[in-house]
């Protein structure tokens, strides 16, 4: 991959990626396939048997499930050697991460503490308190926690009031406040405590041990899914922290805070990969045993079409979460090379990423309920009884649109910061787009005569980019400083723009696969690709319409020119479907 | 003393098989490659006798015969734990050939404990330990289903009809294992995965040996037909349908 162009956030609007550039899952080495096969064998031992007892929510089976996860190792995949870790690239913590993500609510409190309990400190602690606490979480000896929500501070994180005033001595702060809905709550040694030192606009944040004096944690929430998971409330009433525990400058919690989310997200879109993974497998195997009129109801065309999304969407966040994923590697490199402070070479990387970051997390988790909602569908009756794993994966999957910012927040955040790291000049958008918009007559790239399949799919994809183009334009100029609260506007821009993120990775991949699987071995991805971007086409269309119809300034002219774009040739998506899922069927297991 | 674990590269036991070329040859493509499980639980007895030996066990090798698509498999067992790794460079033909090739290497490399599985989960022909041991002329014990090292002996258990039976042999031995050998086996862990990295791996090559026997073609099974579900009560219906359907009383 030498000589590529490291894009900056949102630039893929404007720019082409090589399929050459763009890493593919089939490209896993045999190392990253054994840390994955080390993860599934760990689901399968050690939290498969006992998915009920975990649900139960009782403390100790959890811990003794993380705790045997420490000595395999699995704790410390992302943290740096020096401190007990395993020091793994990018791609390989997303591996792990998609790979314990079909775990329920066990993957939930492995990625508290190992993704937001851990690499705060990991990242933004000094070499002491790396030595002393990272060392500990990335065996497992310690248990971490996150907390920054509080019950009046939830989207809008920095308002929290928890406050930490220096003490007489000058050697604690002293800690009052309230947080909220807190993961590993019931259990964890360590919380990372986002608070306010006196009267400071930003967060700072500190390291708080469970059994310092003052903290007070509450009983578990009841929740609708991943019951085994401890949610709690934590109250700090004059806790005495001392001050060497303050991560980071002062005042840098807030930054501090966004980039562990942003890196939460990304996670969270492998993670949410895995569980996808795991109801499509529980929902062909069902399909597959279940017979009525005398048949199998995999042979039925309407549980084939479900059989089929589920597959072509999880296939398409697949490709979006890897091509991402070494990107980030690609940055840490570049990172290393350019003597950043050694630390935060992979946080840098990571929230430079923060558009595709929100786009896999918002994608992602509306895939994951889709495919759920389809395997409780798949199982009929039999989905509505507590005793399948697809009712409580059912449950389980709710949570993801919620925690991590909220799916709303990081919808905004998609267009929103898209425009912004343009608008600070990292790359041209307004510019181009207002070219565009200038000639709308001709705006549509006709099919050329002797366009091959992926040039086809390709014009398409950069039609799309048009149509974003487009509504970037008309709305910066119709609404200016005011789009930010023309909230269903962003939407439907950030819409545009999931669909040509996830578009294009997949297309990229399936070219990609042809080098490696031939033109027959990749036939069958070429009828996911169909489907999705077929698909695409008309989400696509349907989101400009409503952006422009809103705008109301040249609105003919603008749905046109979206009709053009938005223009693909006709396939036969019943027969492309019915292959995929006849695939699924034969395989009895998502095998792509 | 020295421990050696023969590990056969299989197929993943969930793997749909197919057969190719008339029917004479297995398709290997899209085929996830496992460590035999009988091996793999030979291996990991063999590490538990190691890690409580206080280093009377010097070292745990494995060794496979295969070409070198097989090494994923022996990279996993290093990561499993086992100290180095052997590969004989041949696709493996008949049981003869495979402990032929094992026999050559083992008359350079001196072990003392040499642990099979009883079967390879794919061509189940249990019988490359017993042509090992006969080939290498030392003493075997088949179906070990307990195996310790106590004050420098070896104490073995076999399962028999009914019951178990205790032996103890001299090493050099063949020790050819069923399951119960180890409960589980070991995942490896992220530890020994980096390590397995660096760990040697020797590659020999084969020596002539010709297969005694040829596999002339292959046949699925017929298709099971579906599992009936009767319900614990309908004890009527399932004396009926053992009566009438299958015809088996
Ligand atoms: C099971 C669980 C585990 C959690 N774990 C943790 C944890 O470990 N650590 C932690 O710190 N937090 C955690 N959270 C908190 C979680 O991150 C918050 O619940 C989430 O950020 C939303 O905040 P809120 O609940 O206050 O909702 P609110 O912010 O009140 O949102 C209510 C609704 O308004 C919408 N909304 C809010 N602001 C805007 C806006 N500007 N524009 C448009 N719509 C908006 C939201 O999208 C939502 O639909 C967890 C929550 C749950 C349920």
């Amino acid at each position: 991959m030498e000589n590529k162009k490291i894009l900056k956030s949102g630039e893929f609007l404007v720019e082409e990626t090589e399929a050459k550039n763009v890493f593919i899952p089939e490209e896993f080495n045999e190392e990253q396939k054994m840390i994955a096969q080390t993860c599934q064998d760990f689901l399968e031992t050690e939290i498969y048997p006992k998915l009920d007892e975990i649900d139960t929510g009782k403390h100790e089976i959890m811990v003794a499930a993380l705790k045997k996860a420490g000595e395999l190792g699995l704790l410390g995949i992302a943290v740096p050697e020096e401190y007990n870790g395993f020091g793994q690239n990018f791609v390989t913590q997303m591996l792990a991460a998609e790979t314990i993500g079909a775990g329920y609510s066990f993957s939930v409190a492995f990625m508290a503490h190992s993704g937001i309990g851990t690499l705060p400190i990991a990242y933004y602690g000094n070499d002491e308190q790396r030595k002393k606490y990272v060392s500990k979480l990335a065996t497992g000896e310690l248990i971490g926690a996150y907390c920054l929500t509080e019950p009046n501070a939830g989207s809008d994180a920095n308002s929290g009031k928890t406050q930490a005033k220096l003490s007489e001595d000058g050697k604690h702060y002293i800690m009052n406040g309230q947080k909220m809905w807190i993961t590993n709550a019931g259990f964890a040694d360590l919380q990372t405590v986002f608070a306010k030192i006196d009267n400071d606009r930003c967060l700072s944040a500190f390291i708080v041990e469970r059994n310092y004096p003052g903290v007070v944690i509450n009983v578990d929430e009841k929740k609708m899914g991943i019951k085994g998971s401890s949610t709690a409330q934590i109250f700090y009433n004059d806790v005495k922290v001392p001050v060497e525990n303050l991560v980071g400058a002062r005042g840098e919690g807030f930054r501090v805070a966004l980039t562990i989310l942003h890196m939460g997200r990304i996670k969270l879109g492998a993670n949410v990969l895995g569980a996808a993974k795991k109801a499509i497998n529980d929902s062909v195997r069902y399909a597959n045993e279940r017979k009525q009129f005398g048949v199998l109801i995999s042979t039925f065309g309407a549980i084939k079409h479900k059989l089929a999304e589920q597959v072509i969407k999880t296939f398409a966040i697949e490709s979006a979460v890897y091509r991402v994923s070494s990107d980030i590697d690609d940055l840490i490199e570049q990172n290393k090379k350019s003597g950043m402070d050694k630390g935060r070479v992979s946080i840098e990387a990571i929230s430079h990423y923060a558009v595709e970051a929100a786009i896999l997390k918002v994608y992602s988790s509306e895939v994951l309920d889709f495919v759920v909602d389809e395997a409780v569908q798949i199982y009929g009756g039999m989905g509505y009884s507590a005793e399948m794993t697809v009712e409580k994966g059912y449950r389980d999957s709710r949570i993801n649109r919620i925690f991590e910012g909220t799916n709303e927040i990081n919808r905004l955040l998609v267009s929103d910061t898209a425009m912004k790291k343009a608008m600070k000049g990292e790359f041209d958008l307004f510019g181009i787009a207002e070219k565009l918009s200038a000639n709308l007559s001709n705006i549509a790239e006709k099919k050329n005569s002797n366009e091959n399949y992926y040039a086809e799919k390709k014009r398409y994809i950069r039609n799309f980019k048009k149509v974003a183009l487009l509504a970037i334009n008309a709305a910066t100029k119709k609404f200016d400083k005011k789009l930010i609260s023309e909230q269903e506007v962003l939407n439907n821009i950030s819409d545009i723009m999931m669909e040509i993120y996830i578009g294009e990775s997949t297309l990229l991949r399936v070219e990609k696969l042809e080098t490696l699987k031939g033109n027959e071995g990749v036939k069958i991805y070429k009828d996911m690709l169909d489907v999705l971007v077929f698909d695409s086409a008309e989400k696509v269309r349907k989101s400009a319409v409503d952006a422009f119809s809103a705008i109301e300034d040249n609105v003919d002219k603008l749905i046109n020119a979206v009709n053009d774009l938005t223009d693909v040739l006709s396939v036969n998506i019943k027969n492309a479907r019915r292959r995929v899922a006849d695939k699924l069927i034969e395989d009895n297991k998502y095998k792509f | 003393m020295k421990i050696l674990v023969c590990i056969s590269n299989v197929p993943d036991t969930t793997t749909k098989i197919k057969f190719t070329n008339n029917g004479t040859s297995f398709d290997k493509t899209d085929v996830q490659w496992i460590i035999n499980p009988w091996d793999e639980l030979a291996l990991t007895r063999a590490m538990d006798i190691k890690d409580a030996s206080g280093g009377a066990i010097e070292s745990v090798t494995v060794i496979n015969v295969g070409l070198a698509d097989s090494e994923p498999t022996i990279r996993k067992a290093l990561a499993i734990g086992a100290d180095k790794g052997i590969r004989i460079n041949a696709e493996p033909k008949d049981s003869y050939f495979v402990a032929a090739q094992l026999a050559e290497v083992l008359k350079k490399e001196s072990f003392d404990i040499i642990l099979c599985g009883i079967e390879s989960s794919d061509f189940n022909s249990s019988c490359t330990g017993g042509m090992l041991s006969e080939l290498l002329d030392v003493p075997s014990v088949s179906s070990v289903s307990f195996l310790n090292i106590e004050n420098g002996q070896v104490k073995i258990k076999r399962e028999i009809d009914g019951g178990n039976e205790s032996v103890s042999t001299s090493v050099p031995f063949v020790g050819i294992v069923q399951k119960g050998i180890a409960i589980e086996p070991r995942i490896p862990s992220m530890r020994g995965i980096m390590s397995a990295r660096t760990k040697p791996l020797q590659v020999f090559e084969p020596v002539q040996v010709d297969a005694l026997v040829e596999y002339v073609n292959y046949e699925l099974p017929q298709p099971k037909s579906a599992c009936k579900k009767i319900e614990p009560e309908n004890v009527k219906e399932l004396v009926n349908l053992l009566h009438n359907e299958a015809k088996l009383i």
